[in-house]
């Protein structure tokens, strides 16, 4: 070992883990600009004063003070815990039907119980109005209750909330080991004590997730509320007539911030839930297979079609307004609301705006969060910087689309911030989007980077391959299922979703969602509720498309995950 | 290292060989030291400006590529031609024994056959350095034996320097020229694979290379050592170099093989257990010499017929002074 040569310092240039790090750094900032620095924004501005000034606590105090809006408080607080508990037992026993029964058409009963994750927020409380208001076709039911206040919202959040619950508890009573249920028969249990004793026990932290979710689902939608809500003050529908009304910002701040607790709390929970969620289930447990039970399955089909069948009339109902002329007076088939609502009505772009940023969303959100993903998981460098970007990854599901929506008019709308320019554009709308549904879309991209080998890129490296070439080789063709979830995701969230962009949306750039809820506001039911159709349609078209496409390109492109099966 | 040898790195599993081997593929960063190859220093390198093939544990093979796409991935990069890239992958594949294998996927391979065409990819470049590590851990004991003898002798005519990282210490014995021997992060010993086995270096070595009897001993100097009623000889050296003065407690290392059957030798063992192994056993002598003190010893299957040794008997036999490793205690 005698005279050692140093390297020249052109060859101790890392030219891929510069580029990968120089990536991630901006990945990072994107994130910090679309996420961090709005959410600052509202809290700067709910301690400062008109013109700039600090106040401290001075607009939490008036806006306590004020007992209209302290109400809506305690409002927005007993209407999410009735939809909690109601919607909880009924997609409870609709799961349990689904993972522990042997009844027949599961598949058909699962997807219909999912339609309401195509519709906008809005479309129920417009069905409802229908059902039960004040010209509604069975308005005797209501018993003379009016349909409009808290028992519209609950009935239409339970509709919204019902498939989030029950995805969540599909995945929590499936997890169930099959071992323990036979030693619960072999010790000669009894069927109600075993439901107790094992059954309950294990998805009890399912149970809390789900509660979770649906609570702060309720607390922050702010459409239903604002079409079938009446007088009834709730927070999400103070912090828009705070804004759009009245321009009190600095209010508006303050009951985005109160908004920001539950999601906070419930995001605390779930995440801490998902954690023992995954450590329940052991690799050596068997799955639980249920035996034929006619009696109860038969129960349970019941049970199962009852559900689907007032799932299917709150969105037939708006089907049904969408092709009549006017209920009550005149019943006869027309198209002449599509045709307004789609080619002459003011609101006319609005569909075609919804698609085209759909396709932005889910082109944009998809790049996006799958290499920042890859990034994350697969290159190395920069360590502090990535529990960061990991935490930020998975806050922005605890930030209410309304919230994050107001933070970017406070943010963007600045007029000192040198992007101002986005405000009121197609990219600020995408942007948005693609922040608010960032953390379901995160997890999907980490769950199948997970699943590939972690010495890829060391092999790469080796071969003198640069982990770019690796990444388009072999990373992206692997994880093309996942990567087409993701786009299909966004693609759907993102033609529905009013909250997070009814502050961003500029007449040119209106959306579907906001215009639903204007036509609404302007008396135009038919319409209205044309458009709503016509979105669950277009989301339902995609979801078909996407069922094709990635069984097409599959069975093309993957050969060699079916070649197992032939090996 | 020497080039064109197999060296392994040998330890218990978070011993820091798996480490260590990511070091010098760049994988990891040392906090000190540097690492020199033919005489560079490549301490600050990237991977990718350092010389080495590699196979992981798990092969890392790439799923959606074929197999001549994953030998041929790293040659695809230096703009050859099409025509030499799939000579040159034929060619690899016929020397890990896998002649026309080009248009298969991975999945459809047994774990042997991956980690040959992992080996091929590795090799396709024609690198200075071959990082293995833990190649053989993934397969069935059958595979395992086979491959064993096939990669040291591709290894030994491809004449590419190698590093093979491994927990098992028949794989490290039975294929390294040199092996080092490591614990918690510390280097034990390197050293020949006989001289591991024959002089282990410290008590973890000869603790963790084969088995081992150990017996607590005082020191008489000169190299005689006092064990219960018994006085033994060493020749074999130990820790310290030249024997340990009178009076200090050791231990003496004793391999079970390290004995000679002597039938009027004074050492007299009753038999308390045999362990059977097949082509051979493991006796468990109870000596009254040595003061309850036990020791194993190896007996070959044809000893224990011809000498009748059962349970319950009796061997008389005497100890090898000349094998005989002393530490202090």
């Amino acid at each position: 070992m005698s005279a050692v040569l140093p390297v020249a310092a052109a060859e101790r240039f890392d030219l891929a883990g510069f580029l990968a790090k120089a990536f991630l750094i901006l990945a990072a900032l994107a994130l910090a600009l679309f996420l961090v620095a709005p959410m600052a924004a509202i809290f700067m501005r709910a301690v400062q004063g008109r013109e700039g000034e600090f106040v401290g606590l001075q607009h939490f105090a008036a806006y306590f003070a004020t007992p209209a809006l302290a109400r809506s408080v305690w409002n927005s607080v007993w209407v999410s815990a009735a939809v909690v508990a109601i919607t909880l037992p009924a997609a409870f026993v609709f799961a349990y039907a689904l993972t522990r029964s042997r009844m027949r058409f599961k598949s058909a009963l699962r997807l219909i119980a999912l339609i309401p994750l195509l519709a906008p927020s809005l479309l129920p409380a417009i069905s409802f109005i229908q059902w039960f208001g004040n010209q509604g076709a069975a308005k005797w039911l209501m018993g003379g209750v009016s349909v409009y206040g808290a028992p519209g919202i609950i009935l239409s959040e339970v509709f919204n909330s019902f498939p989030h619950a029950l995805m969540i508890l599909i995945t929590a009573l499936a997890l169930a080991d099959g071992r323990l249920y036979e030693a619960a028969d072999a010790l000669g249990t009894r069927r109600l004590r075993r439901f107790f004793t094992i059954t309950l026990p294990g998805c009890k932290y399912g149970l809390l997730s789900a509660a979770t979710v649906v609570f702060s689902y309720t607390i922050s939608d702010f459409g239903a509320p604002k079409v079938i809500g009446g007088n009834f003050n709730v927070l999400a529908v103070d912090v828009f007539k705070q804004v759009i009304g009245q321009h009190n910002f600095s209010i508006g701040a303050v009951v985005g911030l109160l908004l920001l607790v539950p999601s906070v709390v419930a995001f605390a929970i779930d995440w801490v839930v998902r954690r023992r969620l995954t450590a329940n289930l052991t690799t050596r447990s068997v799955p639980f297979m249920p035996k034929h039970r006619p009696l109860f399955d038969n129960l349970m089909l019941a049970y199962c079609a009852a559900v689907c069948v007032l799932l299917l009339a709150v969105l037939g109902m708006a089907v049904y307004t969408s092709l009549i002329h006017l209920w009550p007076y005149n019943l006869s088939f027309t198209l002449k609301h599509y045709r307004f609502a789609l080619i002459d009505g003011d609101t006319a772009p609005a569909f075609f705006n919804s698609l085209k940023m759909g396709a932005w969303t889910a082109l944009i959100g998809t790049v996006f969060v799958f290499c920042t993903a890859y990034l994350l998981e697969k290159t190395r460098g920069l360590d502090p910087l990535r529990p960061a970007l990991r935490l930020l990854a998975l806050l922005s599901m605890a930030v209410p689309g309304l919230v994050l929506g107001l933070g970017y008019i406070m943010f963007f709308n600045h007029p000192a911030n040198p992007i101002n320019f986005l405000y009121q554009t197609m990219a600020i709308l995408v942007a948005s989007t693609v922040v608010h549904y960032y953390t379901s879309s995160h997890l999907t991209a980490v769950t199948a980077l997970k699943s590939l080998d972690d010495e890829y890129e060391a092999v790469s490296a080796s071969l003198k391959v640069p982990f770019y070439k690796t990444f388009w080789r072999v990373t992206v063709p692997v994880c093309l299922p996942a990567i087409l979830e993701i786009a299909r995701y966004y693609f759907v969230v993102s033609i529905s979703t009013l909250s997070c962009v009814v502050f961003l949306y500029a007449p040119h750039t209106i959306l579907a969602a906001v215009a639903i809820m204007n036509l609404d506001e302007a008396g135009e039911v038919g319409p209205a509720s044309a458009l709503a159709s016509i979105t669950v349609a277009a989301s339902a078209a995609v979801c078909l498309v996407y069922a094709v496409l990635a069984r097409l390109l599959i069975t093309k492109t993957q050969g060699w995950r079916f070649n197992v099966e032939k090996a | 290292m020497a080039q064109g040898e197999l060296v392994c790195f040998l330890g218990p599993s978070g011993c820091g060989k798996t480490t260590l081997l990511r070091i010098i593929a760049g994988l990891e960063r040392q906090t000190a030291g540097r690492i020199v190859q033919n005489g560079r220093d490549i301490s600050a390198l990237p991977p990718a400006s350092r010389d080495y093939g590699i196979v992981f544990q798990s092969y890392a093979l790439f799923p959606n590529l074929t197999v001549a796409g994953n030998v041929g991935y790293g040659l695809v990069n230096r703009r050859l031609r099409r025509a030499d890239v799939a000579a040159r992958v034929a060619d690899l594949l016929k020397l890990v024994g896998l002649p026309g294998f080009e248009a298969k996927y991975p999945s459809q391979l047994s774990g042997g056959q991956q980690q040959r065409v992992a080996l091929a990819r590795a090799l396709a470049t024609s690198p200075g350095l071959l990082l293995l590590d833990e190649p053989l851990s993934a397969l069935d004991a059958i595979e395992r034996l086979r491959l064993r003898g096939e990669i040291r002798s591709l290894q030994k005519k491809v004449g590419v320097t190698t590093i093979m990282v491994t927990h098992d210490q028949e794989e490290a014995l039975s294929m390294a020229d040199r092996v080092v021997v490591m614990s918690k992060g510390v280097l034990e010993q390197i050293g020949t694979p006989r001289e591991i086995y024959e002089q282990p270096a410290t008590p973890f070595v000869a603790d963790f290379v084969g088995r081992v009897n150990v017996l607590e001993a005082v020191s008489l100097g000169a190299g005689r050592y006092q064990v219960g009623r018994l006085a033994l000889r060493s020749t074999n050296g130990g820790s310290s170099n030249g024997s340990p003065e009178a009076g200090r407690r050791v231990r003496l290392y004793l391999r079970p093989e390290d004995w000679i059957l002597q039938s009027d030798s004074l050492l007299c063992g009753r038999i308390d257990k045999i362990e059977f192994y097949g082509g051979h056993c493991l006796a468990e002598l109870a000596i009254e010499e040595l003061d309850g003190q036990r020791l194993s010893i190896g007996i070959s299957l044809n000893q224990l017929n011809d000498l009748e040794i059962r349970e319950g008997g009796e061997l008389r036999f005497t100890l090898r002074a000349d094998r005989i490793r002393v530490f202090e205690s």
